[in-house]
């Protein structure tokens, strides 16, 4: 087991260096010189020069890579253009909304989507899973910022019931923060949601038709029950597998989520730095999130032994 | 001798109408996606018949509700939305069919190339993983503010997140393949190599590839569209859909036409290549999984 996590870690490492290879090249092959930019349109040759010095432009690509790696691996995700400040410290700043985004969605995106796969499943081929599955296949194909449009103007605009924008810190309360997360979470889930929902579905049609699901009914054990305690729970693995590969979809959509909804997360961090051009900030935001995904995926992993005690590393 | 003639061209007209009519009943999927697909298309293609210029200006009709004159009413600079609806399928499509040939023909050559040569495998699936890793539309930010912006730009960036996807699929397939006996035979009566992987393996690569295809052109129209929105796609004065949601998002309150007349149309087209990928994959490749 302990062999197998190290095993684990060792291939996410692998990973993770051809990840930082890929965004230090992709920056630092760009057309056009860094410190230019940072210098702005009507800045000096000299002071171009002074700021190419300052921030080691001036070295070898290899020495500013090998650098840069020391860097992260400290911690160090080097210094935005724009603000001059650390790029870590700025991450960490907006990491709170992000974070409070990404759990609030998951959390209800997984709790809709698995009993909307277990209801699809037990009523396989009745109107109920036809519904299901329409609103799945829908799911995949409507665009976050759309459904995001969808719901402010139905339920923040026509009802009033919804903040339109913005997020309120978990200091102001937990109801109030909640309540600006409803409608992101609802735009960013959607996908989540179906993702998980046909995975659900499909693993529990298969594992209903097992021998042991047909004594269950036989003895006579409550519906639920059979569903839960012996469908389910042997459903699990699958679906929790899907529930880690569909983090990446998440990463993708809280991006695109906090800019409709006004979010001051890692998101919003990621359009401003576009928009002003700050590599470093966007190979620390790629970096970072990146990371989480593929942290995620060995988790997960490891969870699967709990989950299913069949299961040996 | 005629009558009999015209009988049997009856007869055979009836039947193949019976054949379509039963293909549409067996795969529904297939023949909903393809039609509204169809339209579609026509659309983007007949765009100067059925619209006007998506490019012109009007302040005097600024934010004009939907009428008779202007279909699906008009935007905060007075531009013609149905015009520019209809235009901004052009893009889609564009980059769409675009990103799916072009990572399908890049993703098979290094597909079947790690599949068949196993020295350059390890090397290369180590990039790959490392690409996959990315989230896609983080890695598409990242190469258009690298590279500037422009419809070309956008396709490569949409491009290279998912050649590591088709390579994978490509490479397995090969793996299993390569191992049957009909190549054991072909490569013994001393078939060349190049011969062995175009016409032994190549072939069964095909039907994964349509279903996969698809389901990438699904989704570079909605990074696409994501991309134009935030700002990172094609230029601002693109009459594209995640431009124009873009451009609108002030006036959600006042011209909610703005933004729905287009968005609308994008998780149409979305849902019509997902549909046709759906069907496809039932009919060509039934143990495919869906793609995540």
């Amino acid at each position: 087991m302990i062999g197998y996590i190290l095993r684990r870690l060792l291939s996410t490492i692998s990973v993770m260096a051809v990840v930082g290879i890929v965004l230090f090249l992709l920056v630092n092959l760009a057309p056009g010189d860094p410190a230019a930019v940072i210098a702005g349109d009507t800045a000096a040759p000299e002071h171009i020069a002074a700021i190419s010095k300052k921030r080691g432009l001036d070295e070898p690509l290899w020495t500013q890579s090998a650098l840069w790696a020391w860097g992260v691996l400290q911690g160090d995700l080097g210094v935005s253009i724009f603000s001059n400040l650390p790029v870590a410290t700025l991450i960490v700043q907006r990491t709170e909304p992000t974070l409070a985004l990404a759990l609030t969605t998951m959390a209800f995106a997984v709790t809709i989507a698995v009993s909307a796969g277990v209801l699809a499943a037990w009523k396989v081929g009745t109107w109920v899973d036809r519904t299901i599955m329409v609103v799945a296949v829908l799911g995949f194909s409507a665009p976050v910022f759309v459904v995001g449009y969808g719901l402010i103007y139905v339920f923040a605009m026509e009802l009033r019931w919804l903040p339109v924008q913005g997020y309120v810190p978990l200091g102001c309360g937990l109801w109030p923060c909640l309540k600006s997360l409803i409608l992101p979470s609802l735009a960013l889930g959607f996908a989540y949601v179906a993702l998980i929902a046909c995975i659900t579905r499909a693993t529990m049609i298969e594992v209903l038709g097992e021998d042991y699901v047909r004594t269950a009914n036989a003895k006579g054990v409550p519906r639920l029950r059979v569903l839960l305690g012996h469908g389910l729970a042997n459903a699990a693995v699958p679906i929790v597998t899907v529930i880690g590969i569909g983090v990446a979809l998440l990463i993708g959509g809280v991006v695109i989520t906090e800019s409709v909804f006004n979010i001051p997360g890692i998101g919003r961090l990621t359009v401003d730095a576009i928009t002003r051009c700050d590599f470093p900030m966007i190979q620390g935001v790629i970096l970072v999130f990146t990371g989480i995904y593929v942290l995620v995926n060995p988790s997960v992993d490891i969870l699967y032994t709990w989950l299913d005690p069949r299961i040996r590393y | 001798m005629t009558t009999a003639v015209s009988a049997v061209a009856g007869r055979s007209d009836k039947s193949r109408m019976a054949g379509i009519i039963d293909f549409a009943r067996r795969n529904p999927t297939i023949v909903i996606g393809g039609t509204l697909m169809i339209i579609i298309a026509l659309a983007a293609l007949g765009a100067p018949l059925i619209a006007g210029d998506p490019l012109i200006f009007q302040p005097i009709n600024r934010l004009k509700p939907p009428s008779d004159e202007f279909l699906l009413g008009t935007d905060s600079l007075g531009r013609d939305v149905f015009a520019r609806t209809v235009y901004g399928a052009r893009i889609s499509l564009l980059v769409g069919l675009s990103v799916a040939g072009v990572s399908v023909a890049i993703g098979l050559c290094i597909g079947l190339a790690c599949g068949y040569y196993r020295g350059v495998d390890g090397l290369v699936m180590r990039l790959m993983d490392g690409i996959m890793a990315i989230p896609a539309i983080l890695l598409a930010i990242a190469l258009v503010s690298v590279m500037g912006s422009s419809v070309r730009v956008v396709i490569i960036a949409i491009t290279i997140p998912e050649i590591p996807r088709v390579t994978r699929l490509v490479r397995s397939i090969v793996l299993s393949v390569r191992e049957l006996p009909y190549v054991d035979a072909a490569r013994a009566s001393g078939a060349r190599t190049r011969k062995i992987l175009w016409r032994h393996i190549l072939p069964s690569t095909v039907a994964p590839l349509i279903v996969q295809a698809t389901y990438i052109c699904a989704s570079a129209i909605l990074v696409e569209a994501g991309l134009s929105f935030l700002g990172a796609g094609t230029p601002p004065e693109f009459p594209t859909w995640g431009n124009m949601i873009a451009s609108s998002r002030l006036y959600l309150a006042i011209a909610p036409w703005t933004i729905f007349a287009p968005g609308a149309c994008l998780a149409l087209v979305v849902l019509a290549v997902n549909l046709l990928g759906d069907g496809l994959r039932d009919r060509l490749d039934p143990r495919m999984a869906r793609r995540m």
